[in-house]
């Protein structure tokens, strides 16, 4: 039973991260019809800048329960870096998706490096200031209270992106320019501007997740590859440009790897690719997505 | 901004037809004329651009010419150099032919089943198909320490050629006997890749790409050409493993992780997929510069990264656009 438990509770807590991030992926695909492989890079950039700025705000004498909040400022913050990029995509918006896959890779491999320039090569961790929100106690297990935080604050994220697509006037000229972009600015809409939008915001869900995810773990160089090929598999589950399939993509995978991780180490990534091809064998469009094209 | 495909020639041909063939020969004669004047270096650094060479001839035949962009194609490499691993450490078979046979049957197999499924899709679900076919392959490799070695890899001993055992130190092998096998595999099977091309077969191929709905119209059997293509890009990509795997000495699973697939991709369109010989000048430029590159900096990548952005948003038809661009604005353009 308490294994159980944990292993719901690990896989939450992994999937509400992946969540963020196959959120910004699918938002970025549905608008612009781009794969981003760089969403990896900004997840990592997200993880280190945190480390960098909760580091800097303790030493500026903040008391370490505001942490929290400072991380995910520090998420929005940094997220910013999706508008410089932007520009240099959008060169190529009307050109063939090799070609965005292609200049979307040749950013991730630039990041690798900015990264072991600024943050070294080691691994770098945030001691244990999460601890500060002590454990709780989940039906016999015991739990960093930070990880149910992070579980809280991804659903309200996701909560808030609904909404904001959904009910807001921004959100629908959004959503009008995804169905069609010519037609929208035929009706007057500046498609340049919600398509940095967009990509700004696509780009600060991967790096606010990538900060929520560091202080129980660590950054390295790896995890922004790592994180690609996982939010790609949430993606495919769910279905490209869905984010109702985000969600039960992230959790299907969250869920996969932690259950995996208890009881068969060796298949921890190996069932996840077994889902995606499964799914894709029984349902090539993913379980939200619309048919193919 | 006009669309561009990436797969076909959008530069209009003012040149006089200058053969893929040819251009892939004239290369090939230069490397056969290479060690009497190169370093060991620069040959050493050849083996590694004929590996990929062969693998990027088999790939352009999904990408350039089918259409097909496999983001996963690392996989194939990965299944020839793993083949060339476990055949002479494990079993002891140490002959390169049938190391490059067990290799060639290997990937092949693979490539009908994963084929199967992944040639159904095009565009960018083919794409992710196939990257989660290489990074299940790439997980396997990975994790199953016991049969694979895990992430020490596994070590390729040192073949016999056409069954001769061949002495003298590790340098020596390679930068002669093995180079010139190499040279000569390359260029056979460049030869037969022409054949492929010029062949119905390989029209078909282009039909498919300009307009797969036309194409199923007059006849052409879409799945099962994309498919061929498929098998036949995957047995290069495993003899190419191959070479590479002798070359290191190791095979590593690496090799098969998606950001190697990239790389491929990465040296087609450098080179230009849109031609022939372009996929294969490609490569040799890439491990040129990776290894300029890594001579001057350690944040190579980030030189990669950036010549790539350049490359995509300003040269989208990759060096054989440019030359072409040049001839053209010399005769005063068109």
């Amino acid at each position: 039973m308490t294994e159980l438990v944990d292993v719901i509770l690990g896989g939450t807590f992994h999937a509400a991260v992946l969540f963020l991030v196959a959120a910004g992926l699918q938002l970025v695909f549905g608008v612009q019809k781009l794969v981003n492989l760089a969403c990896g890079s900004f997840y990592a950039l997200g993880a280190y800048f945190g480390i960098t700025a909760v580091g800097l705000a303790l030493k500026l004498g903040l008391p370490p329960l505001l942490f929290f909040p400072v991380l995910i400022l520090a998420g929005l913050a940094i997220g910013l870096v999706g508008l410089p990029i932007e520009r240099v995509l959008r060169t190529i918006y009307r050109r063939d998706e090799s070609y965005q896959l292609l200049l979307t890779f040749g950013f991730l491999l630039m990041f690798q490096d900015v990264f072991r320039y600024i943050w070294g090569a080691t691994p770098r961790t945030m001691d244990n200031v999460y601890l500060v929100y002590g454990t709780a106690n989940v039906l016999g297990v015991r739990v960093p209270t930070y990880n149910l935080l992070v579980i809280a604050a991804s659903i309200a994220i996701a909560v808030g992106l609904g909404y904001f697509l959904e009910r807001t006037k921004t959100g629908r000229i959004v959503r009008a320019t995804a169905e069609n972009r010519d037609m929208a600015e035929g009706l007057g809409v500046n498609a340049s501007k919600i398509f940095a939008l967009v990509f700004t915001v696509g780009c600060m869900l991967g790096t606010v997740g990538g900060a929520l995810v560091v202080p129980s773990g660590a950054a390295s160089l790896d995890m922004a590859v790592e994180l690609v090929v996982e939010s790609f598999a949430v993606v495919v589950i769910g279905g490209l440009g869905s984010m109702r399939g985000a969600i039960v993509g992230a959790l299907i995978v969250g869920l996969m790897r932690a259950a995996s991780i208890s009881l068969m180490p060796e298949m921890e990534m190996l069932s996840v690719y077994l889902v995606v091809v499964l799914v894709l064998i029984v349902r090539p469009a993913g379980l939200f997505g619309k048919a193919t094209a | 901004m006009p669309s561009v495909d990436i797969a076909s020639p959008a530069v209009p041909r003012a040149m006089p037809r200058v053969s893929g063939l040819w251009v892939l020969l004239a290369l090939l004669a230069i490397m056969a004329l290479l060690p009497f004047v190169a370093s060991p270096y620069v040959l050493l650094l050849m083996l590694p651009f004929m590996g990929y060479g062969i693998a990027l001839l088999g790939f352009n035949l999904l990408f350039g010419t089918t259409g097909l962009l496999s983001f996963g194609h690392a996989m194939f490499l990965g299944i020839g150099a793993y083949t060339a691993a476990a055949l002479t450490s494990k079993f002891g078979v140490k002959s390169f032919e049938l190391l490059l046979l067990a290799a060639a049957l290997g990937s092949g197999l693979v490539s009908i089943v994963t084929g199967l499924l992944c040639v159904r899709y095009t565009r960018i679900f083919f794409g992710m198909l196939t990257l989660a076919f290489g990074m299940l392959f790439h997980s396997f490799l990975f994790k199953f320490y016991a049969v694979t070695g895990g992430d020490q890899g596994m070590r390729v001993l040192r073949p016999l050629l056409l069954g001769m055992e061949w002495r003298g130190g590790k340098t020596a092998f390679l930068t002669g006997p093995f180079y010139y096998y190499s040279l000569v595999l390359f260029a056979l099977l460049g030869l037969a890749m022409w054949r492929i091309t010029q062949s119905p077969f390989g029209l078909h191929l282009k039909a498919i790409r300009e307009n797969a709905g036309k194409a199923a119209y007059v006849g052409v059997q879409i799945f099962r050409m994309r498919l061929a293509a498929f098998v036949i890009s995957a047995v290069y990509g495993g003899i190419g493993g191959t070479i590479l795997a002798v070359t290191t000495g190791l095979a590593d699973p690496e090799l098969a992780y998606w950001t190697h697939s990239g790389n491929l991709v990465f040296m087609a369109v450098l080179g230009g997929s849109g031609t022939f010989a372009g996929p294969a000048i490609g490569a040799l430029v890439f491990v040129l510069l990776q290894d300029f590159v890594m001579s001057l900096t350690q944040y190579w990548r980030f030189v990669m990264g950036g010549v790539l952005v350049l490359l995509v948003v300003f040269l989208p038809q990759g060096l054989s656009g440019a030359v072409s661009l040049l001839f053209n604005r010399r005769n005063g353009g068109r």
